[in-house]
């Protein structure tokens, strides 16, 4: 995995999107309404918002984990916006990198095997899977010695770290991170938000962070707002919050 | 995903939950056991029947007294009891073409005396031709001749269980007196053991010159039987149509429906022993297989089980790129593992089980390749009628609800 050579192309772009639950005849709820921005590559974007302010169905969109019902997405110069399941499939196989609040890593299965497991569905061949596995690891920030434990032996920060190499490991355009240090105690948080820092430092990666506390959006480039489904503030922060290097380092 | 990527899955998956894995196989396994099992009885019984029909002669017609009717009257004279076959009918019989040796035959039940010890049994009055035409076999001694049976010599050839009646154990019986019906008769052989028939014990008779037997018990020169032996099998209606035609006119019988005898060979006793023990394998398979449906569904209610519980599973492998048949593959490929090693140790089962059968009951089984082909098949085609079901829901799941699941 090389740095990102252009850093000025747009990565995402997003036109006029809304997504509306319901059906004709129950009341409609409207869950993102009209929002538009851009996302260049290489930014480290925090989308933050209440509950309800539909900041996780706009994560889901920009996963390919859900279409909208009206306005366009662009992914990487593709349009994402009208997929079948089957494409959209292909989209998160080979474009976008999850890092979920809850880990989800697959139980009772090694540590490599968790993060070599997109690589599998991706169609790469066994023996280069590893080789990859361990990489990502690496940029994850995660010691060798633990490679071949079980994901069940890890401590929380082992265990995100984990599920950040599985999100890289594909290489791809975007890493989606929806609440990453929600289950996390405030300096493990920190050791994932410097390991995001890092990662869209040294190796160039598009981050986009969903959360709702103001103090994990700090740690971003630039914050949008949502509220109500609309956005309400979008901006360049110019002093994002460094995260203890000290912690960053691998465990 | 490779086929080693598949092999991963799955077993991870399944030794997840040995328990459970186990016990749902069971359900396949008894189902597949008693199957083969059962239809291993089945099969043993048909071929012990078929074996049973064999031992009585090759390419057999027997002829046999039929109902009579005098004109004008509506009593008739019971089939097997009527006395309208001669020996002159054989004889007749005899010349036909496609007729290799013809053996008319007289029955009777006698008390049979040696020394101390006696028997009732049953007195066969054959010709020479008996051996021949039935498939005896003369162990000790020989049959009789043609010159003994036209000199109504008083001669014996005894079965093995009439010897063990009447003689100790380590005595010869050959050239020994015996009192059959208060006659005397010489004892010149003693026949081969049958085994068991299904019909009769061919091992307990005596059998002596017709003749000899027309004379002294019946007192009439009218057969009860007569075996005729045709040259071949693709001939065998043949000859009994040219049987039935020929007595016909010997009979001075116009219309075949009021013959005063019937013909039946052995082909279609054959048959008609086989589709009734071909009814009751079929009835055996019936119950094994509701026990296999019922092991089906144990699957499909463990896959269900394992879809709601690895709903989140599901989600996440939805979110990192797995298409919906790779999702439905890995279920499915699960479900039919589990039929599968059901179905092998179901196999391993049923062959046992027939095994102890046949050691500790007596019982004749005979295992068959084509009930182990299809018990492995259907074990496969369980898992997949019961895990499409399953698998098709763990493909369908949206990915979004699937990982939000609790």
């Amino acid at each position: 995995m090389q740095k990102r050579q252009v850093q000025k192309l747009t990565m995402i772009e997003v036109k006029n999107i809304t997504k509306v639950y319901g059906n004709a005849g129950i009341e409609k709820v409207k869950a993102v309404d009209g929002i538009s921005f851009t996302i260049k590559d290489g930014e480290f974007v925090a989308i933050m918002g209440p509950s309800g302010s539909g900041k996780s169905t706009l994560m889901h969109i920009l996963g390919a984990l859900d279409t909208p019902t009206s306005g366009t997405y662009h992914l990487d110069g593709k349009d994402v916006s009208s997929l079948s399941d089957e494409e959209l499939a292909e989209i998160r196989r080979n474009h976008i990198g999850f890092v979920f609040q809850s880990f989800n890593l697959l139980p009772r299965t090694t540590v490599l095997r968790n993060v070599s497991l997109p690589l599998m569905y991706a169609g790469v061949k066994p023996e280069l899977r590893d080789v990859r596995a361990k990489s990502a690891l690496k940029s994850a920030g995660l010691d060798e010695s633990h490679f071949l434990h079980l994901s069940n032996q890890l401590s929380g920060g082992q265990i995100q770290r984990v599920a950040i190499a599985r999100a890289l490991v594909n290489d791809p355009s975007l890493i989606l991170a929806d609440e990453p240090t929600g289950n996390l105690d405030t300096r493990t948080g920190e050791i994932v938000l410097g390991t995001f820092q890092r990662l869209n430092k040294e190796k160039g990666s598009t981050i986009v962070l969903i959360t709702h506390e103001p103090d994990i959006a700090m740690h971003a480039n630039r914050i949008i707002h949502i509220r109500d489904g609309k956005i309400v503030e979008d901006k360049i922060n110019p002093h994002p919050t460094k995260a203890r290097t000290d912690v960053a380092d691998p465990i | 995903m490779t086929i080693s990527d598949i092999y991963h899955e799955t077993s991870s998956a399944l030794l997840a939950n040995k328990v459970r894995s186990g016990l749902t196989m069971l359900g396949i396994v008894i189902g597949i056991g008693s199957v083969i099992a059962l239809t291993a009885i089945g099969e043993g019984s048909q071929s012990s029947i078929q074996n049973s029909i064999q031992s009585i002669g090759s390419n057999l017609i027997l002829v046999m007294p039929g109902a009579t009717q005098t004109p004008g009257s509506i009593v008739s004279v019971g089939r097997g009891t009527a006395q309208t076959l001669t020996d002159d009918d054989a004889t007749a019989v005899g010349q036909l073409q496609g007729v290799v040796a013809v053996d008319p035959e007289v029955q009777t039940s006698k008390q049979v005396v040696y020394q101390g010890m006696n028997t009732r049994t049953t007195v066969i009055g054959t010709s020479e031709q008996y051996p021949a035409v039935r498939n005896l076999q003369i162990g000790d001694g020989s049959y009789f001749t043609a010159s003994q049976v036209s000199s109504l010599a008083q001669v014996a050839i005894i079965g093995p269980t009439v010897e063990s009646d009447l003689f100790a154990t380590g005595t010869e019986p050959v050239g020994q007196q015996i009192n059959i019906g208060g006659n005397d008769f010489t004892i010149i052989g003693v026949s081969v053991a049958k085994g068991g028939s299904g019909f009769s014990n061919q091992d307990d008779q005596i059998f002596i010159p017709i003749t000899t037997a027309q004379q002294l018990f019946t007192g009439n020169k009218y057969a009860s039987t007569i075996s005729v032996e045709a040259d071949t099998t693709a001939d065998m209606a043949n000859v009994q149509a040219e049987i039935t035609t020929l007595l016909l006119s010997r009979h001075g019988i116009s219309n075949p429906a009021s013959a005063d005898f019937s013909t039946v060979n052995q082909t279609d006793i054959a048959a008609t022993a086989t589709s009734v023990s071909s009814t009751f394998t079929v009835l055996l398979a019936a119950v094994a297989g509701i026990s296999l449906l019922v092991g089906g569904i144990g699957i499909m209610n463990m896959m269900l089980t394992t879809v709601t519980e690895r709903t989140r599973e599901i989600g996440l492998r939805k979110a990192i790129g797995a298409k919906k048949s790779d999702i439905s593959t890995q279920f499915l490929v699960e479900a039919v593992s589990l039929t599968f090693i059901g179905g092998i140790i179901g196999v391993i089962l049923g062959v046992t089980a027939s095994y102890l059968t046949t050691t500790f009951a007596g019982i004749t089984t005979n295992i068959t390749s084509s009930s182990i082909i299809l018990a492995f098949c259907v074990s496969a085609g369980i898992g997949i009628i019961f895990g499409y079901y399953p698998a098709r829901r763990a493909a369908g799941l949206n990915p979004i609800e699937a990982l939000r699941y609790e």
